[in-house]
């Protein structure tokens, strides 16, 4: 009897495994229930690696002089609040600004927002000795302030100039964005945004700001998604990474560059 | 009557020497909570918060876990204490919930250089977008 049921029990335990494998490949397949599954975020579960934000941007629709993206990420933020007075410019908190190139032999002029590109493998993570800069499971690359000692080894090693220190106590911070003297800062996607569950999840400031001026010179999304906006047009279009040649793999792509 | 008389004697000096102790003692002054009770049980919290918002601030910022529960933010919403003029007060201000008693323990804490320390909605912020004030 017993030599029967053993294996009897082990070949429909196969079929089940094998049945349930089938309808994963189903549901892959039709792709619908694969976006939600990456999108359904609950406020009490840890972000993934099954996801990776990402942002594309298109130089050609960016306007020359527009700073609506910088204007939305300060104001998102709680940067230049007026806290910063004995700053100088150049050493207040700026987490995306506007670079304009042309090209001395063509006199061909291009506009694009710099920030941080949330690399793959981030020099800043490499250089911090206090694991303050780390990388989160979903690839945004943050500064833990509990732990910064404001050392700014990490600015010095970002190839994007996209950190930025904290010269002078705060007292205007947003309860979305602590942000405060001695520490290290830098774009964070909008982190707040992002963790918030499925409904009320929404896309950063900056991208937020281009659409409504109607440039929509930036997409963002999860690049892992396959039928993500980003991850489409990523596919259809050649795009390029700034300072490629540093193998940084970032999260922000350009196109018209 | 001898006895009634001596121990109504005592019973009254046990009476005022307990209020003259407690008279004497300084304690704090908690400001009340705005909802109907805390999150955990009151003498908990008075214990404990300190790890559970220890605890919630890895959470939050590695992992991304943003509950309510132990959220800062909604501690410091709940909590919130206002002055004369009906506006919410900073950690400056003495009468600030979490100062009332880190005052009295001389317990310093740094939380309030980097969070904000009274709320302030993001309607408000979006509202004024551009010139703040």
């Amino acid at each position: 009897m017993n030599k029967q049921e053993i294996p009897v029990q082990g070949i429909s335990r196969r079929k089940f495994l094998g049945a349930s494998a089938a309808t994963a490949g189903i549901g892959i397949a039709s792709g619908v229930s694969l976006i939600n599954i990456a999108n359904a975020k609950p406020l009490d579960e840890p972000v993934s690696n099954d996801q990776r934000w990402g942002m594309l941007i298109d130089a050609n629709k960016c306007a020359s002089g527009c700073t609506s993206c910088v204007d939305a990420c300060n104001t998102e933020n709680g940067l230049n609040a007026g806290d910063e007075q004995l700053s100088r410019q150049g050493q207040k908190a700026q987490w995306i600004r506007k670079v304009e190139l042309r090209d001395k032999a063509t006199q061909h002029e291009i506009s694009l927002p710099l920030l941080c590109q949330h690399c793959e493998n981030p020099p800043c993570v490499d250089v911090c000795p206090t694991g303050a800069s780390f990388k989160r499971e979903d690839g945004l690359v943050l500064v833990d302030k509990h732990t910064c000692i404001g050392c700014r080894y990490c600015m010095m090693a970002c190839p994007y100039k996209a950190r930025s220190f904290i010269h002078e106590e705060l007292l205007n911070q947003l309860e979305d964005v602590p942000r405060g003297k001695g520490t290290v800062e830098s774009c964070t996607f909008c982190v707040h945004r992002l963790d918030e569950d499925t409904d009320n999840r929404r896309d950063p400031a900056c991208v937020e700001a281009c659409n409504a001026d109607g440039h929509q010179a930036i997409i963002f999304g999860d690049m892992k998604d396959a039928n993500s906006a980003i991850s489409q047009q990523l596919k259809k279009h050649t795009s390029k990474a700034i300072r490629a040649d540093l193998k940084l793999n970032p999260g922000v792509r350009y196109r018209g560059i | 009557m001898k006895y009634l008389h001596m121990m109504l004697a005592m019973l009254i000096v046990v009476l005022f020497g307990s209020t003259t102790i407690m008279a004497d003692v300084p304690s704090p002054t908690i400001p009340k909570g705005n909802a109907e009770k805390c999150v955990l049980p009151t003498e908990e919290m008075r214990v404990n918060h300190m790890t559970k918002i220890l605890h919630q601030r890895d959470e939050t910022m590695r992992k991304g876990i943003r509950t309510e529960q132990f959220s800062l933010k909604k501690c410091i919403n709940c909590h919130v204490v206002k002055d004369d003029a009906g506006k919410a007060v900073s950690h400056k201000d003495e009468r600030h919930f979490c100062n009332s008693c880190h005052t009295y323990a001389a317990v310093k804490i740094d939380c309030f250089e980097c969070h904000a320390s009274k709320p302030n909605a993001r309607k408000k912020v979006s509202a004024t977008a551009g010139g703040k004030d």
